[in-house]
């Protein structure tokens, strides 16, 4: 299958169609609630929540003795956000940094999932294959009402998001402030994480434990390179996302043998590759573009701050002199002097040049801004 | 008898098992302009913290105009560090002022016309108005302190606490947040300033309290503000008397 037949495919198959949608929406969730993590300097957190969650999912595996997703899930969304205030009341109540604490957490259920994951593979149930898809997650299990499930939680997130707008923005800006204007600051703080936490957790079916982390990362931080607005950027995330989705999708669905998770993954870190280089404000392709551009600018003024000195002994300023007299400065070339010709600072005649009216001004007014 | 703005009584603050504040009584008047000196460490900027609620005192009692602090939140308005958030965050200079508003709304009420109005009083008044629709992360050090200022300032407060308004800022921008802090005086506001340079404490402060873990003194900068004090409070001998 190839992109375009898939895309005319989309609008007729069913389950393409309900499986791109649902990444779409994943991705949109996930780079909107991302934004919140990053902003805060929590990037890790959703890393150690998606981890935190494998537990979750062995264990209500175990007691229900069922596959459906939704039972999973909530193991996934109680064992995550056990996790997530489990790091918090370890960074608030210990001496233990943030990193320890997310690290420990991390490994200690992960490794329980794990552990529970081959207790389950050895069970005689038969029911139990399939479990271990939720490590790299597979899109393809996405039925109609994981979706609908998917698009009612971003609806919610969405409305809870516009109605406290002020209030998480005030948050991630300054927190101790916050504190003093009256607002309920660990309210504010456990809505964001619970909301994180669920975006994490509605992830994991289509992209597992291991590589979430990257779906509420990668589109913010490519988002964050565009734009200097809250709004924008949250904005912009959640198209990334949506966009890796789709996209990721179509690139596992037109080959054989390519696991859509890691592909939507690798989507996003394009985005954030591309955002990193080439973004006006803040991409290295532009801030270099500056750099030069400022530099042969410095370049240029030096020479004519050096043609002043000369200008200025003479009654004329127009005095024509020798180019040989500037080969002595260093910053000086032909090329210098040529664009100091287009710039009407200097005239060129031959081997002389003189210093025009405006050229003087320019050069006076070099060190008198402040 | 004059009011008294802020008083603490008795308060007691300890990270861990370090105590940063000790048994600390303090009754600041309304209309000073006081300065809280002291060495790093002294717990100057815990002081403010605590007062504010944003740190929980092990023990002790703070009034706002002898209530609590919870029930007078629009009476006071508080000037952090600088270097306590994130510059870079994607905002503008306009927008974080306008957070200053944010308390008065309470919760999910969205500002309007009259808190971009005040807003732009504020930006007007710190000389940041040409800056409002600038990135945070693009103004100079003077200017996101005049910002912050700014932000208290729309906060129209009764008091004001400053956290180090004149760290790391030029000359020029220190001139105009101390014409600030007068004008504020002058208008019966009380100001409250975690202060560094104790050479400028006579010119721009009159009411000054010394600070090393345990209070070593208050009041008026012209009877207190001494030699004896300063020794006292920083463990070595100080001269006042260097400007002159």
């Amino acid at each position: 299958m190839s992109l375009g037949e898939y895309f005319e495919l989309l609008f007729t198959d069913y389950t393409l169609g309900v499986i791109t949608l649902g990444t779409a929406i994943l991705g949109a969730v996930t780079g909107m609630l991302g934004s919140f993590a990053v902003l805060r300097k929590q990037s890790l957190l959703g890393d150690a929540i998606s981890h935190a969650a494998l537990p979750g999912i062995a264990l209500a595996f175990l007691f229900t003795g069922a596959k459906d997703s939704n039972v999973l899930l909530i193991g996934a969304l109680i064992s995550g956000l056990l996790g997530a205030f489990w790091i918090r009341g370890m960074v608030k109540n210990t001496h233990l940094k943030a990193d320890t604490a997310l690290g420990l957490v991390l490994s200690l259920f992960f490794g329980l999932g794990m552990l529970l994951l081959t207790y389950i593979q050895k069970l005689p149930n038969a029911n139990q294959a399939g479990l271990d898809k939720y490590l790299f997650g597979q899109a393809a299990t996405l039925v109609a009402s994981d979706v609908w499930i998917m698009v009612a939680i971003t609806a919610v997130s969405l409305f809870i998001l516009l109605l406290f707008w002020k209030e998480f923005k005030l948050l991630l800006f300054d927190a101790d402030y916050t504190k003093t204007l009256g607002f309920n600051t660990r309210f504010i703080d456990t809505l964001i994480t619970f909301f994180i936490v669920i975006a994490i957790v509605i992830g994991l079916q289509t992209v597992g434990v291991v590589l979430m982390s990257a779906m509420l990362l990668a589109p913010a931080a490519a988002a964050r390179q565009w734009t200097n607005k809250l709004s924008v950027m949250i904005g912009l995330a959640a198209f990334f996302g949506a966009f890796s989705g789709v996209f990721g999708t179509a690139i596992s669905a037109t080959q054989s043998n390519l696991s859509t998770g890691p592909v939507i993954v690798l989507v996003a870190a394009f985005f954030v590759l591309i955002s990193f280089v080439f973004s006006p404000g803040r991409g290295l392709l532009f801030r270099e573009i500056r750099f030069q551009k400022n530099r042969r600018e410095l370049e240029l003024k030096k020479t004519l701050q050096f043609m002043y000195s000369i200008a200025k002994t003479h009654e004329d300023i127009s005095h024509p002199h020798a180019v040989k007299i500037l080969n002595n400065f260093q910053g000086f070339t032909r090329k210098t002097l040529q664009q100091m010709v287009d710039k009407k600072w200097v005239t060129l005649d031959g081997t002389m040049w003189s210093m025009t009216a405006l050229g003087y001004e320019e050069a006076e007014n070099l060190y008198s801004q402040t | 008898m004059e009011k008294i703005a802020v008083s603490v009584d008795d308060l007691t603050v300890a990270y861990n098992y370090k105590p940063v504040l000790w048994d600390i009584d303090l009754a600041i008047p309304e209309g000073v302009l006081m300065a809280i000196v002291g060495p790093n460490g002294a717990g100057k900027s815990t002081l403010i913290k605590a007062i504010l609620g944003i740190i929980d005192p092990i023990a002790g009692s703070i009034g706002i105009y002898g209530k609590p602090y919870e029930d007078q939140r629009q009476k006071v308005a508080y000037v952090p560090q600088k270097g306590s958030v994130d510059w870079d965050f994607p905002t503008t200079a306009l927008d974080v002022v306008m957070m200053g508003t944010y308390g008065s709304l309470g919760w999910i009420k969205r500002p309007g016309k009259a808190q971009k109005k005040a807003a732009l009083e504020a930006l007007e008044k710190v000389g940041m108005l040409p800056f409002k629709n600038r990135q945070i992360s693009q103004l100079s050090g003077g200017q996101q302190q005049r910002i912050f200022l700014a932000r208290a300032l729309v906060q129209n407060a009764a008091i004001y606490f400053m956290d180090e308004p004149f760290q790391g800022v030029d000359a020029t921008t220190e001139k105009a947040i101390v014409n600030i802090l007068k004008e504020l005086r002058k208008t019966g506001k009380t100001v409250i300033v975690v202060h560094h340079d104790l050479q400028t404490v006579p010119e721009y402060f009159d009411w000054v309290t010394f600070l090393n873990v345990k209070k070593i003194a208050t009041g008026p900068v012209s009877t207190i503000f001494n030699d004896d004090n300063l020794t006292k409070t920083y463990g070595i001998n100080y001269k006042v008397s260097l400007q002159q």
